[in-house]
C-alpha cells in the first residue's frame, strides 16, 4: 500500500543530490582576492595580462593562491587579506590607471563545485556591508535642456533660410513660441523647422502670425528615458574609479537609479565621485616638431600642455593648446557608427551654439589635429584626436579612421560620460558597517539554528520516528531553500534570513497536519498501512489550500514591497514551494521506506495514541 | 504524549456571544490606540535620517545629544541600542540640507567628543519616498485581502471566505493596535511581517474550513446542526493548532531572543500576530461564518449530482 515505484524514489534521491551540492559552497567561507577588469573594449583583459601580472607578483615576492581569467575579468586569490592588500598595491603600480582594479571575495569552494556554477548565495549589502544610494533624476531639467537646444536649433535654421523672426518664446514646460512677421514668413518657417525637426508638432496661427512647436509626448518620454541611460553610463564610469568589485547601478521605476557599492566603507568618497561633474573639452593639438621635443624633454612651453593618450597601440604623449574652444555642455550626443567607407566611426551631435563654434574652428584649422579631452578630478585624458578634413558645419560631427568598432564605442562612452544628462539627487541612502554585517549573518544564523533545535526536539519526542521523519523533511527543505537561493543568486538580506526561519517554522504545519491526522485514522481504529494512507491523503488537500493562501500574501509582497519588504518575500515565496515538495514527498518518501515494506504494520511510532474510553 | 485528550466536543460556539464582545473590545481599544497615539513609523515611512554608532566604552547620551543639536535640523532623538555602547541618533530631514552632508558632520562632531566612536549604519530617506511606502504598503495590504478572499471564495464559499478576511483584518488591526500602544517602531521590516501575518492567519482559517467542510460530507455528521458540526471541527484540529502555531511561535521567539535589533520588530509583530492568529480562526472566523449562515447545503453541492447518478 504504502510503496513509491522506483522512479518516485529516484527522482527524490535526485532532487535531494542536487540540492546537497548547491547547498555544499555556502560551508566553504570566502578568501581574500584582488579583481582586475577593464571598462575599454580596447585594452582587453586576457592571458597576455595574466602573464604580466604573473611576472609582477614574482617579482615584489608575492604568492597568489590562484589566478584565472573569469568572463571580462581577471581575479587572483591571496591567503590574507595583508597580501590581497601589497598584491593591489603592486598590480597597480604595474597596470598604472588603464584597468579597473578592486578588492573582492571570493567563494572558498573547491573547483569542482565553481565548475557546476555552485556558488554561494548572494548577500545583501546589510550582510556583507557597504552603501546603497537610491538616486532620483531630474527629468524637468532634461526636458529643460532639450527645449533651450531646440531654441537655439530654430534660432539657426531661421537665420540660414533667411526668414525674418521676432521672439521667442518658453511657454510651459514643452513648447516654444515663434513670433513671425507675416502669413508668408509663417508659412515657411513652418515648412522649413518641419523638415529639421521632426520630433516636434507645429500649430500655426494666422492670426497673429505666431508658430507655436510642441514636443511630442514619444519625444518626452525619449528624452527622459535617454537621461536616465546617460546618467546611467556615467555613473558606472565614477563607481569603476572607486575599485568596487561587484557594483550594481540599476535603473529603478521611471526616473529612478540605485546604486550599491559593497563593501565600500568611505561614504564621503563614494558620494563626492557619484556627484562629480566632468567636463569634455575641445582643444587644438601643437604638432610642432620643436615643441614637442622641448615638451618630452620636460619644459613645456607656456600656454601649453602635455598629456596622455590612450589607444590600441598603448599610451601616447601629445602636447595640446590650454585654451579651451568648446566644452562638453554642447554636446548633444555621441554614437558609434559607420561612416561611407564602412570604417567604425563616432558621430557626435553638438547644439546651435556648438555647431557655429565648430564650424569657425575647423574652417580656421584645416589640416591640424584638435583633440577631445575628458577632465575629471582634475585629471586630464585625450579621448581622441582627430585630424581636420575640411570645414564642418551644421553640427553633426563624424570621427572616423585608424579607429576598429571596438574603440569607436569606447570613446562615444567618454564623450558622453563627460556630463550628466540632468541633475540627480540621493533621495534615499543606507549605509552599513562591515562588523555590522557580519553581526546580523551571526544573528540570522543563530535564531535559525536554536529555532530548528528547539522544534527537532519537540517534534522527535512528541511523534517518536514520525517526528524525526518531519524534521528529516524539514532539513531537506532548508537544503532546498539554501540551494535554490545560490542558484538563483538571488540577493539575501536580513529580512530574507528571518523569511528562512519563519518559513521553516511554518512549513512544520503540514508535517503536523499529516501528524495528526494519522493519529485520528489509529484512534478510530484504523489498521496502521491504512492509517498512513488515508492521513496523508486527507492532509494534501488542507495542505494546499493554506499553502495557496500564503503564496498570495508572499506574492503581493514580492509585487508591491521594495526593499527589505521584498528580500523578505522572494525568500518566503520559494520556502512555501520547496516546503510543500518536502513535507508531501520527501516524508512520505522516507515513512514508505521505513514503514511500507512491512507486510503486517501492527503498530507505528507516532507518539502515543490516546483513546477516550467510551469508544 | 498527547497534550490533547478531549472526549467530548467542546461547544465553542455557544461561546461566540463571549468571544464576540472580548473581540469588539480589544479591537476597539486597538483603534482608538492607533488614532489616539498613532503609529511610530520609522525613518524609511516619513523621510529623515538614522544613524547608528558604537563606542568602545559606555555612550554619554547627554553629551551626544548636546553635540548633535548644535548642528541645529530641528528635533534630535538619541538613544541606547540594545547596550550603552551602541547609540542611535535621529534627525528630521530638512530642505536643502543634504543628507550624505549631514551624516558626515554629525560624525565629525561625535569624533572631537570621542575619537573611538565608530559608525555603523545610516539610513536616509528622502520624503517623498517615504509617501509611497505607505502607499504601496497599503495597496499590498488590500491586494492580499482581495487575493485571499477569490481564492476561498472559489474553493469554500463566500460566506467563509468573508469571515476568514474579516477575523484576518481583526489580528492585522490589533498588531498594529500594540505598535501604537507601546510606541514600537514600525519599519518596512515590521509591515512584511504583519502582511505574512495575514497570509499565515488565514491558512489556521482555512485548515478549520476544511474541516467543517469534511464533516458536512460525513454520514456521521447527517442529523447534526451547523453548529455542532464546527464545534467537531475545531475539537479535531484542536492539537494541530497547536502544536503547529507552538512550532512557528518557537522559531519567532528565537528571532527575538537572537535575532538582535533588527529583527525586533519583525518578531514582535509576529509573536502578537500568531497569538491573535489562533483566537481569532478559531473564535472569531467561525462563529462569524455561522452568523452569516453558512449551512450544509452551501458546502456540499458540488457532490450533490453524483448521488443521484449512484442512486
Amino acid at each position: 500500500m504504502n510503496r513509491f515505484p522506483i522512479w518516485k524514489y529516484l527522482l527524490i534521491a535526485l532532487v535531494l543530490i542536487t540540492a546537497t551540492i548547491y547547498t555544499l559552497p555556502n560551508f566553504f567561507g570566502e578568501t581574500p582576492a584582488v579583481q582586475i577588469s577593464s571598462t575599454r573594449q580596447s585594452t582587453p583583459v586576457d592571458t597576455a595580462l595574466m602573464a604580466r601580472i604573473e611576472t609582477t607578483l614574482k617579482q615584489q615576492g608575492i604568492a597568489p593562491l590562484g589566478i584565472f581569467l573569469d568572463g571580462t575579468s581577471l581575479k587572483v586569490r591571496f591567503k590574507d587579506p595583508d597580501t590581497q592588500i601589497k598584491a593591489r598595491d603592486a598590480i597597480q603600480q604595474a597596470l598604472g590607471d588603464t584597468y579597473i582594479i578592486a578588492l573582492n571575495l571570493l567563494p572558498a569552494s573547491p573547483e569542482w563545485l565553481t565548475r557546476l556554477h555552485a556558488n554561494p548565495m548572494f548577500l545583501g549589502l546589510d550582510l556583507r556591508g557597504g552603501v546603497h544610494f537610491l538616486l532620483e533624476v531630474d527629468m524637468k531639467a532634461a526636458v529643460e535642456k532639450t527645449m533651450e537646444r531646440y531654441a537655439g536649433d530654430v534660432r539657426r535654421e531661421l537665420k540660414a533660410a533667411k526668414i525674418r523672426y521676432g521672439a521667442i518664446k518658453r511657454l510651459g514646460d514643452t513648447t516654444l513660441e515663434v513670433q513671425l512677421r507675416d502669413a508668408e514668413t509663417l508659412k515657411a518657417a513652418a515648412d522649413k523647422l518641419a523638415r529639421t525637426l521632426p520630433s516636434v508638432t507645429f500649430t500655426s496661427n494666422d492670426a497673429n502670425f505666431r508658430l507655436t512647436l510642441t514636443l511630442k509626448p514619444e519625444e518626452i518620454t525619449r528624452i527622459q528615458s535617454d537621461a536616465v541611460k546617460q546618467n546611467i553610463t556615467t555613473l558606472h564610469n565614477r563607481v569603476n574609479e572607486l575599485g568596487v568589485a561587484e557594483p550594481v547601478i540599476q535603473q529603478a521605476g521611471p526616473s529612478r537609479i540605485v546604486v550599491q557599492l559593497p563593501g565600500v566603507q568611505d561614504t564621503a568618497k563614494a558620494k563626492d565621485i557619484l556627484g562629480r561633474t566632468a567636463t569634455l573639452q575641445v582643444r587644438m593639438v601643437e604638432d610642432d616638431q620643436g615643441k614637442v621635443a622641448e615638451a618630452l624633454a620636460g619644459n613645456t612651453p607656456a600656454g601649453y600642455e602635455l598629456l596622455d593618450e590612450a589607444t590600441s597601440r598603448g599610451t601616447s604623449k601629445i602636447l595640446l593648446k590650454k585654451d579651451v574652444e568648446l566644452t562638453g555642455d554642447n554636446i548633444n550626443s555621441a554614437q558609434p557608427g559607420f561612416d561611407q567607407n564602412g570604417g567604425a566611426s563616432v558621430d557626435i551631435g553638438l547644439d546651435s551654439t556648438g555647431a557655429e563654434i565648430f564650424r569657425t574652428l575647423t574652417a580656421e584649422n584645416i589640416g591640424k589635429r584638435m583633440a577631445m579631452v575628458l577632465v575629471e578630478k582634475n585629471r586630464s585624458e585625450v579621448v581622441t584626436a582627430p585630424v581636420i578634413r575640411s570645414e564642418i558645419g551644421g553640427g553633426r560631427v563624424q570621427i572616423s579612421g585608424s579607429m576598429n568598432p571596438a574603440e569607436a564605442n569606447d570613446v562615444a562612452l567618454l564623450l558622453r560620460a563627460g556630463s550628466l544628462a540632468a541633475p540627480m539627487n540621493i533621495i534615499e541612502e543606507r549605509t552599513i558597517g562591515p562588523s555590522l554585517g557580519k553581526e546580523n549573518i551571526e544573528k540570522g544564523f543563530h535564531s535559525t539554528l536554536w529555532g530548528f533545535a528547539a522544534i527537532a526536539v519537540f517534534m522527535a519526542i512528541y511523534y517518536g520516528v514520525f517526528g524525526v521523519i518531519s524534521v528529516i523533511s524539514l532539513a531537506a527543505n532548508l537544503f532546498m531553500l539554501v540551494a535554490l537561493l545560490s542558484m538563483l543568486q538571488a540577493t539575501l538580506t536580513l529580512p530574507g534570513i528571518a523569511a528562512i526561519a519563519l518559513t521553516l517554522g511554518m512549513a512544520i504545519d503540514a508535517n503536523v497536519l499529516i501528524n495528526e491526522r494519522i493519529r485520528e485514522e489509529l484512534r478510530n481504529g484504523v489498521p496502521p498501512q491504512s492509517a498512513i494512507q488515508a492521513g496523508y491523503g486527507h492532509a494534501w488537500a488542507t495542505i494546499l489550500d493554506s499553502n495557496v493562501t500564503t503564496l498570495i500574501a508572499g506574492l503581493a509582497l514580492l509585487i508591491f514591497g521594495s526593499g527589505p519588504v521584498r528580500g523578505f518575500a522572494v525568500v518566503h515565496c520559494l520556502g512555501i514551494m520547496t516546503s510543500m515538495f518536502s513535507a508531501v514527498l520527501v516524508s512520505r518518501a522516507v515513512v514508505n521506506l521505513w514503514y511500507g515494506r512491512r507486510r503486517r504494520l501492527t503498530s507505528v511510532s507516532i507518539g502515543q495514541v490516546w483513546k477516550p474510553e467510551n469508544k | 504524549m498527547e497534550f490533547f485528550r478531549i472526549k467530548r466536543d467542546i461547544p465553542f460556539m455557544s461561546y461566540g456571544k463571549l468571544t464576540t464582545t472580548i473581540s469588539l473590545v480589544t479591537f476597539i481599544l486597538a483603534v482608538v490606540f492607533l488614532f489616539t497615539k498613532g503609529l511610530n513609523l520609522s525613518v524609511e515611512f516619513t523621510g529623515g535620517t538614522v544613524m547608528e554608532v558604537q563606542y568602545q566604552q559606555a555612550a554619554n547620551l547627554g553629551d551626544i545629544r548636546h553635540r548633535v543639536e548644535a548642528l541645529k535640523v530641528g528635533e534630535v532623538q538619541v538613544q541606547s541600542l540594545g547596550t550603552s555602547r551602541d547609540v542611535l541618533i535621529r534627525l528630521p530631514s530638512k530642505a536643502g540640507v543634504s543628507s550624505a552632508k549631514l551624516s558626515e558632520q554629525v560624525m565629525g562632531l561625535l569624533k572631537a567628543g570621542d575619537a573611538s566612536v565608530q559608525l555603523r549604519k545610516v539610513e536616509f530617506v528622502g520624503p517623498s519616498v517615504g509617501e509611497e511606502l505607505v502607499s504601496s504598503g497599503l495597496t499590498a495590504i488590500l491586494l492580499v485581502c482581495v487575493g485571499i478572499v477569490i481564492y476561498l471564495a472559489i474553493r469554500f464559499e463566500w460566506r467563509l471566505a468573508l469571515s476568514a478576511i474579516i477575523a484576518n483584518m481583526h489580528d492585522v488591526v490589533i498588531i498594529l493596535g500594540c505598535f501604537a500602544l507601546f510606541q514600537w517602531e514600525f519599519s518596512l521590516t515590521v509591515l512584511a511581517g504583519v502582511l505574512a501575518v495575514l497570509g499565515y492567519s488565514v491558512n489556521e482559517s482555512v485548515v478549520v474550513f476544511d474541516r467543517i467542510r469534511e464533516n458536512f460530507r460525513r454520514p456521521a455528521m447527517r442529523g447534526k446542526s451547523t453548529a455542532e458540526v464546527i464545534d467537531n471541527a475545531i475539537t479535531a484540529t484542536m492539537s494541530r493548532t497547536f502544536i503547529t502555531h507552538g512550532s512557528t511561535e518557537t522559531m519567532v521567539l528565537s528571532m527575538l531572543l537572537f535575532g538582535g535589533p533588527a529583527l525586533h520588530g519583525f518578531a514582535m509583530a509576529l509573536t502578537i500576530g500568531i497569538v491573535f492568529g489562533i483566537y481569532s480562526s478559531v473564535l472569531v472566523a467561525s462563529p462569524l461564518a455561522l452568523a452569516l449562515g453558512t449551512t450544509r447545503e452551501h458546502m456540499v453541492k458540488v457532490v450533490k449530482p453524483k448521488e443521484e447518478a449512484v442512486v
